[in-house]
C-alpha cells in the first residue's frame, strides 16, 4: 500500500520527508503540502505515517493487487510505549491490536561509552567486546575460545 | 556547479550506513576509541533507515548460551548445512560467541524481548530466533550509535571510497552527496566501515506497476555496499549465492514464526503434503550427504532453506499449485492468531494490508504462498558479500591479515551484508559485526596503520564531476526534446533499473525462467551489462532525487556485474531452489567444495576468479543434545 495524504489534514510541517528512507515523501511546491512523489518505490514501512502528527498520511493497498475498501491505521505513543494498530477488511470486519515498544524511558537505558572506564591493555589484545565476558552469560564463564569448545580447525580443503 | 563542497577531516572511523551493522560499529567504536572521531554517513535518516525501518517481531540470531540452550559451535554447524556447507566457519563462530552479549544490551537499552512464563528464559520462536515486540529495534540502535558518534550526517548517498595516494590498496575516506542540499561532501578518514546494506531490486521483481515496490528486502538496499567495496578493489566472496524466499503471496510476508511457533504447514493445491516426494529425486542432484530425511528427522540436521524452495517450485511447475500455508488450525487459539496478525504489523505492515483488502483472515482461509524473485545479500540464509579477515584465534592464517573484518583493501571494514560467507548473522549478527569491525579499526589505528594517508585534490575534483554528471547531462540534452522521458542522448534511472532487472531475470536466472540459467546465458549477461555500462555513462537525472536513484542504479549494476561473474564461475548446482546452472545440474563437490572469490581490477574492469578453501570446524552433525553441550 504506498502512501497518500489528505490534503484538508496536511500542514506540511515536513516531518514525513525527515523520515522516510526511500526519499519519496516530498512537499508539493504548488499546493506546500506532502505527496507520496514514487509509489513504486514505497515498501509501505509506515514510518512516515507514524511520524505525521496530523494523521494526515494514510495507505491504499498497491493497486496491482490490492482491492480498494480496506485501511489499516496506527497510533505510535512514544511516551506511553506503545503501539496500536486498527485493520478495517473490505467487508467491514475489524482487527485491533497493541504491542509496547520500549520497556524504558526513550533512551535512558544507554550507556554513553565516552564517560565508562575505558579498556585496559589485556582487554584490547584479548577477544573482548563491551560488556565482555559478563554480558554473554551474565555469570562467571569465559569467551569461547575453540581450545574450550574442544574444536580444531581442520585443513582447508577443495574436494 | 553551485554545489558546495562540505569537507570533514580528520575522521578515525568512518561508518558507511548506519542499519544495524553500522549502529553497531559507531556504538562499539567509542568504547575502544573514547578519544577518536566517530562520524555516521547515511543516505537516509539512521532513526528509521536500512532492512530494519519497520521494525522486526523476531531476532533470528540468539544462542541462549546463558540458558544452556546453544553454544557457537551448534550455529556454525546449522548454518553450514542450510548452506549446502559453503561458510566462513572462523567468522561465523566469531559472531556466535558474540551475538549474546549484543542481544542482552539490547534488553538493557528497553527493547521489549518476549519471555517464556515457566522457564523465564527468553520466549524462542525456534532453537535461533526469540520472539521481541521490534517496532522500535531501529529507533532503539539508532539512539545508541547516536550517543556515541560524533555527528550522524544523515541524507548523504555515499557513492565513492576514497582512496590513499600515498600508499596502493589503502583506503582514505569516502565521498559522496547531500540528497537534499545537493552538497558534495568529503570525508577522509583513517578507517571505513561499510555498513551499506544488501541488494533488492536487481532481479525482476514478480509486481508489476505500483507493486513494485513491495519487495521481500527493502527497495532502497541499493547494494551499495557491494559497489563500493568491487569499485575500491575488495576481493568478494560467494556472490553466486543469491536468496529467493518462500513467502506469503505478493506481501511477501514473513513466514518464520507460521513455521516454527504456530506450527503452521504447507500444502499443495489439492491439500496434500509435497515436500518430502521431492527428496528422492533431489538427493540424486546434491547427493545424500547434503539431503537425507532420515537423518534430518532424527537429529537437529535441518532441511536446507534452498531445497525446500526447490520442492515448492517443482510442485507449483508439475500443476499442483497453488501451495497454501494451513493456517486454520492454529488461527482457532486466540494467543496464535494474535501473535500472527503482529508478526506482520511489527515488521511487514504490507502482508496485513494485504490481506484486509482480500478478505483473508487465516482463521477461515489458507493463505498462498510463492516463491520471490533473487536478492543479494550476506545476513540471511545467503552469504553474499566482501572477503574479511577472521579473527586470529580462531582463523587459519590464510583467512588472516591482521585485523578482523577487515577487507583486502587496507583500512576497509565491513559489516552485516557487507561480509560474505556469514549466512544467518541477522539482525543481532549484524550488529555484532559491527562491533567487531570497530573494534578491529580503533587497533588498525592505534598500531600506526593509518600514517601518512594522503588524498590528492585531483582524486576529489575527478569523484566530484563524476557524481553529478547525470544533472549536467540532463541540462544539456533535456531541450532536445519537446517533453517527456524519451531521449535519443539519455536515459533516466527507472528506464536503466528496468534494462537491468529484465536482462538479470532472464539471463542470471530469475523468477520468469524458473531460476535457470548456463553458461551461454551467462556470458550474454555479460556483455549486456558491460554495454549498459557505457549507457550509465549517459544517465540523466532531472533533480537530486533522481541523482540518489542514478547511484543506487550504478550500485545495483556493479552488484549484478559480479554476481554473474560468480554465477559463471561456479560450474554447478550448489543451492536447487535458489538458483539451476542447467548446464551442470549437479552438485559438484569433488570441483567445488570452496568459495569463490573475485576481484575486479579498478583500473582496467577485468575480473580475475579464483577458488578459496574452506576450513571446517565442525561435524555435519552434533555428537550431544545441545543443552547438555556445555
Ligand atoms: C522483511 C524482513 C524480515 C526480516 N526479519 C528478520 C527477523 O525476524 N529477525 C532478524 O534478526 N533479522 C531479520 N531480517 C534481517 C535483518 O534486517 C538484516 O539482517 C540486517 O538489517 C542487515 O544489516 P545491515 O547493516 O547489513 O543492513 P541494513 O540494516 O539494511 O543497513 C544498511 C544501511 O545502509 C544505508 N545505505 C545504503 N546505501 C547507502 C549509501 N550509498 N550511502 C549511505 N548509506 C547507505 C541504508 O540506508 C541503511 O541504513 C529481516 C529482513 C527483512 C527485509
Ligand atoms: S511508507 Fe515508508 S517508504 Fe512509503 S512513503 Fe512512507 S516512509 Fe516512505
Ligand atoms: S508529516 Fe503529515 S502534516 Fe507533516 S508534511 Fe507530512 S503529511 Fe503533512
Amino acid at each position: 500500500m504506498p502512501t497518500f495524504v489528505y490534503m484538508t489534514r496536511c500542514d506540511g510541517c515536513g516531518h514525513c520527508v525527515d523520515i522516510c528512507p526511500s526519499d519519496i515523501m516530498h512537499i508539493d511546491p504548488t499546493y506546500r503540502r506532502a505527496y507520496n512523489i514514487e509509489p513504486d518505490m514505497c515498501w509501505e514501512c509506515y514510518s512516515c505515517v507514524k511520524a505525521c502528527p496530523q494523521n494526515a498520511i494514510d495507505a491504499r493497498g498497491y493497486a496491482d493487487f490490492a482491492p480498494l475498501g480496506h485501511s489499516v491505521r496506527v497510533r505510535r505513543e512514544e511516551e506511553k510505549g506503545t503501539i496500536s494498530w486498527r485493520i478495517k477488511f473490505r467487508d467491514g470486519r475489524e482487527k485491533n491490536f497493541v504491542s509496547p515498544i520500549t520497556t524504558k524511558p526513550w533512551g535512558e537505558g544507554i550507556p554513553q561509552l565516552k564517560e565508562v572506564a575505558g579498556p585496559n591493555k589485556d582487554m584490547r589484545d584479548s577477544q573482548l567486546l563491551y560488556s565482555e565476558p559478563k554480558y554473554i552469560r551474565m555469570d562467571e564463564g569465559d569467551l569461547h575460545t575453540l581450545q574450550k569448545a574442544g574444536l580444531k580447525l581442520k585443513q582447508g580443503v577443495y574436494y | 556547479m553551485a554545489y558546495k563542497t562540505v569537507v570533514e577531516d580528520d575522521i578515525d572511523v568512518l561508518v558507511v550506513g548506519g542499519g544495524l551493522g553500522g549502529t553497531g560499529a559507531a556504538w562499539e567504536a567509542r568504547f575502544w576509541g573514547q578519544d577518536k572521531k566517530i562520524i555516521i554517513a547515511e543516505k537516509a535518516n539512521i532513526d528509521r533507515s536500512g532492512a530494519v525501518a519497520q521494525g522486526l517481531y523476531a531476532i533470528n540470531c540468539y544462542m541462549g548460551t546463558r540458558w544452556g540452550e546453544n553454544n557457537p559451535e551448534d550455529h556454525v554447524r546449522y548454518a553450514r548445512i542450510d548452506l549446502m556447507g559453503m561458510v566462513r566457519e572462523d567468522l561465523l563462530f566469531d559472531m556466535a560467541r558474540h551475538v549474546d552479549s549484543t542481544v542482552h544490551q539490547f534488553e538493557d537499552w528497553g527493547l521489549p524481548i518476549m519471555r517464556n512464563s515457566k522457564t523465564g528464559a527468553y520466549l524462542r520462536e525456534g532453537r535461533w530466533q526469540i520472539m521481541i515486540h521490534g517496532e522500535s529495534y531501529k529507533p532503539i540502535v539508532a539512539e545508541a550509535a547516536k550517543k556515541s558518534a560524533d555527528k550522524v550526517f544523515n541524507r548523504i548517498c555515499v557513492t565513492h571510497l576514497l582512496m590513499d595516494n600515498a600508499k596502493e590498496n589503502r583506503v582514505a575516506g569516502a565521498v559522496g552527496f547531500n540528497v537534499r542540499t545537493g552538497d558534495y561532501h568529503v570525508f577522509k578518514s583513517k578507517t571505513v566501515i561499510v555498513a551499506a546494506g544488501g541488494a533488492s531490486n536487481i532481479f525482476k521483481p514478480r509486481s508489476v506497476g505500483e507493486g513494485a515496490g513491495r519487495v521481500w528486502y527493502a527497495p532502497w538496499s541499493s547494494g551499495s555496499a557491494y559497489g563500493l567495496m568491487i569499485d575500491a578493489g575488495a576481493k568478494m566472496t560467494q556472490m553466486e549465492n543469491r536468496i529467493v524466499l518462500a513467502r506469503f503471496k505478493d506481501g511477501y510476508g514473513p513466514v518464520g514464526a507460521y513455521f516454527l511457533h504456530l506450527k503452521t504447514y504447507t500444502q499443495n493445491g489439492v491439500g496434500e503434503e509435497y515436500e518430502s516426494k521431492w527428496f528422492p529425486e533431489l538427493q540424486k542432484m546434491v547427493g545424500k550427504e547434503y539431503l537425507d530425511p532420515e537423518v534430518s528427522h532424527r537429529t537437529h540436521r535441518p532441511i536446507p532453506t534452498c531445497l525446500r524452495n526447490h520442492a515448492l517450485i517443482s510442485e507449483v511447475n508439475a500443476g499442483r499449485g497453488p501451495i497454501h500455508m494451513v493456517t486454520m488450525h492454529a488461527f482457532q487459539d486466540p494467543h496464535l492468531e494474535e501473535v500472527g496478525w503482529e508478526n506482520f504489523l511489527g515488521m511487514t505492515v504490507g502482508q496485513a494490508v494485504l490481506w484486509a483488502a482480500t478478505d483473508v483472515d487465516p482463521k477461515s482461509e489458507n493463505p498462498e504462498l510463492t516463491t520471490s524473485e533473487p536478492y543479494v545479500m550476506g545476513s540471511h540464509a545467503t552469504g553474499a558479500g566482501g572477503w574479511a579477515s577472521g579473527p586470529e584465534d580462531v582463523s587459519p592464517p590464510e583467512y588472516f591479515w591482521g585485523y578482523n573484518r577487515m577487507m583486502t583493501v587496507e583500512g576497509l571494514f565491513g559489516a552485516g551484508d557487507a561480509v560474505g560467507g556469514t549466512p544467518h548473522a541477522f539482525s543481532s549478527g549484524s550488529f555484532t559485526e559491527g562491533r567487531l569491525a570497530a573494534k578491529a579499526a580503533c587497533k588498525y589505528i592505534d598500531d600506526g596503520k593509518a600514517q601518512g594517508i594522503r588524498v590528492s585534490d585531483d582524486q576529489i575534483e575527478q569523484r566530484k564531476k563524476e557524481i553529478f554528471a547525470p544533472l549536467e547531462r540532463y541540462k544539456v540534452y533535456r531541450n532536445e526534446i519537446v517533453a517527456g522521458t524519451v531521449s535519443p542522448s539519455y536515459i533516466h534511472p527507472k528506464q536503466g533499473l528496468d534494462r537491468l532487472q529484465k536482462l538479470m531475470d532472464e539471463y542470471c536466472g530469475g523468477v520468469t525462467v524458473n531460476y535457470m540459467t548456463n553458461e551461454k546465458l551467462l556470458n550474454i549477461c555479460l556483455k549486456k551489462l558491460n554495454i549498459m555500462e557505457e549507457d550509465l555513462d549517459c544517465l540523466a537525472a532531472k533533480d537530486l532525487h533522481e541523482l540518489l536513484r542514478a547511484w543506487e542504479l550504478k550500485h545495483r549494476h556493479r552488484t549484478a556485474e559480479c554476481v554473474t561473474h560468480h554465477t559463471l564461475f561456479r560450474k554447478e548446482t550448489r543451492w536447487p531452489g535458489y538458483y539451476y546452472r542447467g548446464d551442470a545440474m549437479k552438485l559438484d563437490d569433488e570441483n567445488w567444495h570452496v568459495l569463490t572469490v573475485s576481484r575486479r581490477d579498478p583500473k582496467t574492469g577485468e575480473y580475475t576468479m579464483e577458488k578459496a578453501p574452506c576450513y571446517h570446524l565442525v561435524d555435519k552433525d552434533e555428537e550431544k543434545p545441545a543443552a547438555a553441550a556445555e
